[in-house]
C-alpha cells in the first residue's frame, strides 16, 4: 500500500468538512437576513445589517456580558500562567515524546500531577456542581470570585500539559551550561528556561482564554446574580426561541476566533522559523514541526 | 532525535515551583469531588444545605423508572454518538494522515477552528437546519421530496446529530495521532507478503492504531452523558439524559445532596469507562494529545 489517497478520499473529506461548517455557515448567511420575522421563519430574503444594529441597541444588552467574560478570561488566564508554568518547571521529568500536550497522564504521575489535569478528563457537569457545593460551603458569594477560582481550575491543565511538553523538548545541557557559567538558580529561570518557554506558555494561554470564553457548563453552575458571562447570556436568548440578532453576534464571535487562530497560527509559524534559525543542528525542527500540526484539545 | 528532557541536576530543587498548582487541584478538585461524594450521603435541608440524617436514600432513589429510564437513554446515545464518531472520523482521521503534510496542516486547521467557536453557536446552526422552515426542510420540499415539512427540531434525532457533531474532533484527533505515528513499512510489509489491501488494513493497521481508537471512544462517550444544554436546546421534553436530570435537581427542585447522588453516579460511570479503556491496553495519555 501506498502512503497515498485516493481522489475518493479526498471528495470524502470535503464532505465530513462541509457537513462541519454547515451550522455555522447557516449562523453567518442569516445574520445578513433581511427577513424581519422574529419568529423561527427562516427564509433568507435578501441582505442587511440590521441584526448589527440592533446587537449594538444597548437593550438587548450583550455589553455587560461581554465585559464579565472578558474580565474573567483575563483574570483566570493570568493565574493559571503562573500555576501551569510553576507547575510545569517543577514537574519536568519524563521526556514526551512526540506530542504537544503529551504523556500527561504517565501511570507514573504523581497524586497531585493527576488531580491538577483531572479537570479535563471528567464531565463538566461533575465538575461544575462540586466546585457549586464546595463554594456554598465555604460560603464564598457567587459572582466574579468564583468564576475566576473555577475557571482557573480547568485552564491550568491546558497551560500546565502545553508547557510541560515543551520544556521537556528542551536540551538540559542549556541550563547547565548557564549554571556551570555561574548563573544563580534564579537566573538560569528567568534568562534561560522561560524564554525558551515562551511560545509554550503563549499558546497555552491562548487555549486557556478560548476555554474561558467558550466555557458555557461551569460557568452555569457558580455565576452570580449580577454576573452573566457571554455564553451564559447566549444561552438564555437562543433557549426560547430563535432571535435573530443571535445570529450577529455569533458571527461577530467567529470572526474573533478565526483572526485569533489566524495570528497565533502565523506567529507559531514564526517562532518556528525564528527557532530553526537559532537551532543550527535542526535538532528542535522535527519537534517543532510536529507541534505545529499536532492538535490541541479543545 | 534524542529527547532527554530537563532533567538535570537541579531539577529536585525546582519541584517545590509545582506546589501552588498542586494546592489548588487538591482544593478545589480534590476536596469538591470527595465533597459531593458526602453530599451525596446526607438529607437535603431548607435553602441549598444539607446535613443529617446521612445513608444512602438518595442512591435507593435512583432507581426508580424515571431515572433508569434516564439512565438508559443516556447511555443509549453515547453508545450511538461513540460509534458514528468513530465511523466518520477514522476515515477522516486516516486520509488525513496519509495526506501531504501542507495539506495535513491545513486540514488540522479546518477541523479545530469550528471547534474554538462557542459550543452553543455551533448547536445554534442546527436549530436553524433542523427548523421547519429552516434549510434543510426548505431544501426537501423544493425537490419534491416531502408533502410537508418533516419535524426535525426537538426529537432525539436531532439531539443524536449535534451531539455526534459536537464530538466528531475527539474522535479524529486521537485517530490521527494514532495514524500518524504508524510504521508504513509494516503495512508494505503484509502486502510485499501478499495480503490483500483490505487484509492488511484489517490485520495491521487496526490493531495499530486501536489505542487511538479507544482513546477515541473514550472521549466521545464520556462527554455524552453530561452535556445537558445539548439535548435542552434540539431535544424535545421527552429527551431526559443524565445531565438534564442532574441540572434540574440542583436548579428546579433544590436538592442539592440528590443531585450530588446524580453526579456521583456519573463520576463512577467515567471511573468504569477510564478503567475498562486501561485494561484493554489503552494508556492515559492517548487520551490527552
Amino acid at each position: 500500500m501506498t502512503k497515498k489517497n485516493s481522489p475518493w478520499a479526498t471528495v470524502y473529506m470535503a464532505l465530513v468538512l462541509v457537513l462541519l461548517y454547515l451550522p455555522i455557515l447557516v449562523v453567518v448567511l442569516f445574520s445578513f437576513n433581511s427577513n424581519p420575522g422574529r419568529t423561527a421563519n427562516f427564509q433568507f430574503e435578501g441582505f442587511s445589517l440590521q441584526w448589527y444594529k440592533q446587537l449594538l441597541d444597548p437593550v438587548t444588552g450583550y455589553g455587560a456580558p461581554l465585559r464579565t467574560s472578558l474580565l474573567v478570561a483575563f483574570w483566570s488566564v493570568l493565574v493559571s500562567a503562573i500555576l501551569g508554568t510553576l507547575g510545569a518547571i517543577g514537574l519536568v521529568r519524563k521526556p514526551v515524546r512526540k506530542s504537544l500536550l503529551g504523556r500527561a497522564g504517565n501511570v507514573g504521575l504523581t497524586l497531585g500531577e493527576q488531580v491538577a489535569v483531572l479537570p479535563i478528563m471528567i464531565p463538566e457537569i461533575i465538575l461544575g456542581i462540586a466546585l457549586m457545593a464546595l463554594f456554598v460551603l465555604l460560603g464564598v458569594p457567587f459572582g466574579m470570585m468564583t468564576l475566576v477560582l473555577s475557571h482557573v481550575v480547568f485552564c491550568v491543565p491546558y497551560i500546565f500539559i502545553t508547557v510541560r511538553g515543551r520544556l521537556a523538548s528542551l536540551d538540559p545541557g542549556l541550563e547547565e551550561a548557564a549554571r556551570d557559567l555561574g548563573a544563580t538558580p534564579l537566573k538560569v529561570l528567568t534568562s534561560v528556561t522561560l524564554p525558551l518557554a515562551l511560545p509554550a506558555i503563549i499558546s497555552g494561554c491562548l487555549l486557556a482564554f478560548a476555554m474561558s470564553m467558550d466555557d458555557f457548563v461551569i460557568s452555569f453552575f457558580v455565576n452570580g446574580p449580577q454576573t452573566n458571562t457571554l455564553p451564559l447570556k447566549i444561552y438564555s436568548s437562543v433557549k426560547v426561541g430563535v432571535p435573530p440578532h443571535v445570529n450577529a453576534l455569533c458571527t461577530l464571535m467567529l470572526a474573533t476566533v478565526f483572526l485569533v487562530v489566524a495570528i497565533s497560527q502565523l506567529w507559531q509559524a514564526g517562532a518556528h522559523k525564528r527557532q530553526e534559525h537559532r537551532d543550527k543542528a535542526g535538532r528542535v525542527k522535527k519537534l517543532a514541526a510536529k507541534m505545529l500540526t499536532k492538535p490541541t484539545k479543545s | 532525535m534524542k529527547s532527554r528532557g530537563v532533567v538535570g541536576k537541579y531539577q529536585r530543587s525546582r519541584e517545590p515551583l509545582a506546589l501552588p498548582m498542586m494546592l489548588y487541584g487538591v482544593l478545589f478538585v480534590g476536596l469538591s469531588l470527595m465533597y459531593i461524594i458526602g453530599l451525596s450521603l446526607m438529607t437535603r435541608g431548607a435553602d441549598f444545605n444539607a446535613g443529617a440524617p446521612f445513608g444512602a436514600h438518595n442512591y435507593a432513589r435512583i432507581f426508580s423508572t424515571l431515572y433508569l429510564r434516564s439512565l438508559l437513554q443516556s447511555l443509549r446515545l453515547a453508545f450511538f454518538t461513540a460509534l458514528f464518531c468513530l465511523l466518520i472520523g477514522y476515515p477522516f482521521a486516516y486520509f488525513m494522515a496519509k495526506a501531504s503534510p501542507k495539506a495535513r496542516t491545513w486540514l488540522m486547521l479546518l477541523l479545530i477552528v469550528p471547534f474554538w467557536t462557542n459550543a452553543l453557536i455551533r448547536i445554534y446552526g442546527w436549530k436553524i437546519l433542523f427548523s421547519a422552515t429552516g434549510p434543510i426542510n426548505q431544501a426537501l420540499l423544493g425537490l419534491g421530496l416531502i408533502a410537508r415539512p418533516l419535524r426535525l427540531l426537538y426529537t432525539d434525532f436531532a439531539v443524536q446529530v449535534g451531539m455526534i457533531y459536537a464530538m466528531l474532533p475527539f474522535m479524529v484527533l486521537p485517530v490521527y495521532s494514532a495514524v500518524e505515528r504508524m510504521d508504513w513499512a509494516m503495512v508494505e510489509a503484509s502486502r510485499d507478503l501478499g495480503a490483500s489491501p483490505a487484509r492488511a488494513f484489517l490485520t495491521v493497521t487496526v490493531p495499530m492504531t486501536l489505542p487511538g481508537v479507544l482513546a477515541g471512544l473514550v472521549l466521545t462517550f464520556i462527554p455524552s452523558i453530561g452535556l445537558f444544554f445539548l439535548s435542552d436546546l434540539l431535544g424535545g421534553s421527552n429527551t431526559m439524559l443524565w445531565g438534564n436530570m442532574v441540572h434540574n435537581e440542583l436548579l428546579k427542585s433544590r436538592d442539592l445532596p440528590f443531585a450530588a447522588a446524580l453526579s456521583v453516579v456519573l463520576l463512577a460511570l467515567t471511573g468504569i469507562v477510564i478503567l475498562v479503556y486501561r485494561r484493554m491496553g489503552g494508556r492515559a495519555e492517548s487520551m490527552v494529545f
